[in-house]
């Protein structure tokens, strides 16, 4: 899978770069839209991580040029400015999502394989991880051949997980995520983990090969047992 | 009270004691020139009659007044001796007013042919309590016309001359240091309002530099911090992944990322405070407070159970506002957080919707707490790490931007409403 990221910001590049490169993508980068330009003239990639602020132009511009040139890439805006008339311009040229900064790695990792997953399957799609299977169309969760009875928030729990396997996911990425932006001053996260309880003894009880693990005061991490 | 009626009602005040003083001194003074006047006719009939006894001897002899003016009686020369002249004010039956008059009569003594008689010559006055009446009246009018005239000028000329300061007090009226309207004056040939004119324009306009500068500021400071520390996050993150952390280090982490995360929040907070406060969300919509309740109250849910608070909802009317869906959801989000965060555990939260009203209520601590700095920035009382005590100042922002209420009220409970 390769992935183009195209940002002017040194430090921000390294650190998407870095987190991607560790989930087995093939990271291209470019900081500007001149640069961005040459390398979707000559490779093509699975998805395009994009700002919109950049040195040289609009990034929005840039994705005009690659819906005009028919060119099918995954798009994901990655914007500074969180303004929804970026959001709803973005979404209209064509973008696959858009993402407002700043943001966990988590998120960004999960939107991507989104992304990635909606191109690949043209919308049929399962993630499968050790004995535990995941169904994004029809919402329904099985280990081995066990259907799981899970709640919507266990389920949009769960898939966030299986998107960042054995990543230290941030309890704020993962209320952010689940319960929507404007949970994230509410006090204490602590309510998760109530949810976090049943879900993995709902997984323990069918016998999945699979655990969330808590990392101290940051947040969990899905391992494979 | 308006300044042309103050001036007025001090004109009013200043001008009936005036012309009281002014009427004893006229009525007094009159009164004197009459008696004056009378006095002088009393003697010179006096010596008419006199003139007149002489010749004709039978008046001598006239006890009554009957239809003269005099009478004329013999008195022994010692009383005649003694005898002062006097004038005197007395009553007297007048046939056409059916009545007693006064008059006024002079009493004398004057001697013919070595006898001496008494003289006593009346004439008719003025009745005073006519005359009072009479003037009481002319001042009343006096005094009525002089306000009416004060106040015609008034409201001709002083209105005409104070014309440029009403209208520098009728724009600052509706000045907002918040909206882009500046205050226009028009130069007067007076050069007090003229001064007046050009240092509140001068102080305005250092006042909107400094409020736009400080808001800027607010602003790109928020901005330019969000993604370092975004980053700052993501690298600890990608530290802790780092499998050969002792347990003392990923606390430490731990520690620095929910600092940076709290740091985060409030730069957001910020961020959307000074978007609200420049007028950054205009696409308008109805939107059905009711209806965002309902979709919250689902999000707020997991939170409320954890502290074991139900959330009651009562649908009584549909609230709709014409404002910003997003800040809308903001809007109310705000208040749910506030309660579910400051609220007992174990208690309801009372979410209440009627036609003209939005209220949402909860247990807490037992007093009041102080509506004047409840809706400030960072006045929170610090119950919890997590709030950052912008969450209500938001809230109010978000409703002065729709010139909607934003109150609170203790009832036993702490009750927010929103009425329009």
């Amino acid at each position: 899978m390769k992935i183009l990221i195209i940002e002017d910001e040194q430090d921000m590049l390294d650190t998407m770069k870095n987190f991607l490169e560790k989930e087995n993508f093939v990271v291209e980068t470019a900081v500007s839209i001149l640069e961005a330009r040459d390398k979707i003239g000559i490779y093509e990639y699975d998805c395009i991580l994009l700002d919109i602020n950049l040195k040289d132009g609009n990034g929005l511009e840039l994705l005009k040029d690659l819906k005009e040139k028919e060119i099918e890439d995954g798009v994901i805006i990655v914007s500074a400015r969180n303004s929804l008339d970026d959001k709803l311009e973005g979404l209209n040229l064509g973008a696959d999502d858009y993402l407002a900064k700043p943001f966990h790695m988590a998120e960004l990792n999960a939107r991507v394989k989104a992304v990635l997953r909606r191109r690949q399957f043209k919308g049929a799609n399962k993630i499968n991880i050790a004995n535990v299977s995941v169904d994004l169309d029809e919402h329904t969760v099985h280990v081995d051949e066990t259907e799981l009875s899970l709640n919507r928030k266990e389920f949009e729990i769960l898939l966030f997980f299986c998107s960042n396997q054995n990543r230290l996911v941030n309890k704020t990425a993962l209320a952010e995520h689940v319960w929507g932006d404007h949970i994230d001053q509410a006090d204490s996260f602590e309510f998760i983990y109530s949810q976090i309880k049943n879900l993995r003894k709902k997984l323990s009880v069918a016998k999945a090969e699979l655990e969330i693990k808590a990392v101290y005061g940051i947040g969990y991490k899905l391992v494979v047992l | 009270m308006k300044l042309q009626n103050y001036t007025t009602s001090y004109f009013a005040g200043v001008l009936l004691v005036l012309l009281s003083i002014w009427a004893v001194i006229f009525y007094l003074e009159m009164l004197d020139e009459i008696y004056d006047s009378l006095d002088d006719g009393l003697e010179n009939q006096k010596m008419l009659v006199i003139q007149r006894a002489k010749e004709q001897t039978d008046i001598l002899n006239k006890p009554e007044f009957d239809d003269g003016s005099y009478t004329i009686k013999k008195v022994s020369p010692n009383y005649g001796l003694q005898f002062k002249d006097t004038y005197r004010d007395t009553l007297m039956y007048m046939q056409n007013e059916d009545d007693f008059e006064p008059v006024r009569m002079l009493e004398s003594v004057f001697k013919l042919d070595n006898s001496y008689y008494k003289i006593k010559i009346v004439t008719s006055m003025v009745e005073e309590d006519d005359l009072i009446e009479d003037l009481l009246f002319s001042l009343i009018m006096l005094y009525l016309g002089l306000i009416v005239s004060i106040l015609l000028l008034n409201n001709f000329i002083l209105k005409k001359i104070w014309n440029p300061f009403y209208l520098l007090l009728n724009q600052l009226k509706d000045f907002r240091i918040d909206k882009d309207k500046t205050i226009t004056t028009s130069p007067s040939k007076i050069d007090e309002f003229n001064l007046l004119n050009k240092r509140i324009e001068q102080m305005l306009g250092k006042s909107v530099e400094s409020y736009n500068s400080q808001k800027q500021f607010i602003e790109n400071a928020a901005h330019e911090l969000q993604t370092p520390l975004a980053i700052s996050i993501n690298k600890l993150e990608l530290l802790v992944e780092n499998n050969n952390l002792t347990e003392d280090q990923i606390a430490m982490i731990a520690s620095a990322l929910n600092n940076l995360e709290g740091l985060t929040r409030m730069n957001k907070s910020l961020l959307l405070l000074s978007k609200i406060e420049n007028s950054q969300y205009d696409d308008d919509e109805t939107v059905n407070l009711a209806e965002i309740s309902k979709e919250l109250i689902e999000d707020f849910q997991d939170l409320a159970t954890h502290k074991g608070m139900k959330i009651n909802f009562v649908e009584a009317g549909s609230l709709n506002i014409s404002m910003n869906r997003q800040l809308a959801r903001v809007l109310i989000s705000n208040l749910f957080k506030n309660a579910i965060i400051h609220g007992a555990e174990e208690n309801t939260i009372e979410v209440k919707v009627s036609n003209d009203k939005f209220s949402v209520s909860n247990a807490g601590r037992t007093e009041a707490l102080n509506p004047d700095k409840i809706f400030s920035r960072f006045q929170s009382i610090r119950t919890s790490k997590r709030s950052n005590g912008i969450g209500l100042a938001i809230s109010k922002a978000i409703t002065e931007r729709y010139n909607l209420n934003l109150n609170y009220e203790f009832t036993g409970r702490h009750n927010f409403y929103i009425t329009r």
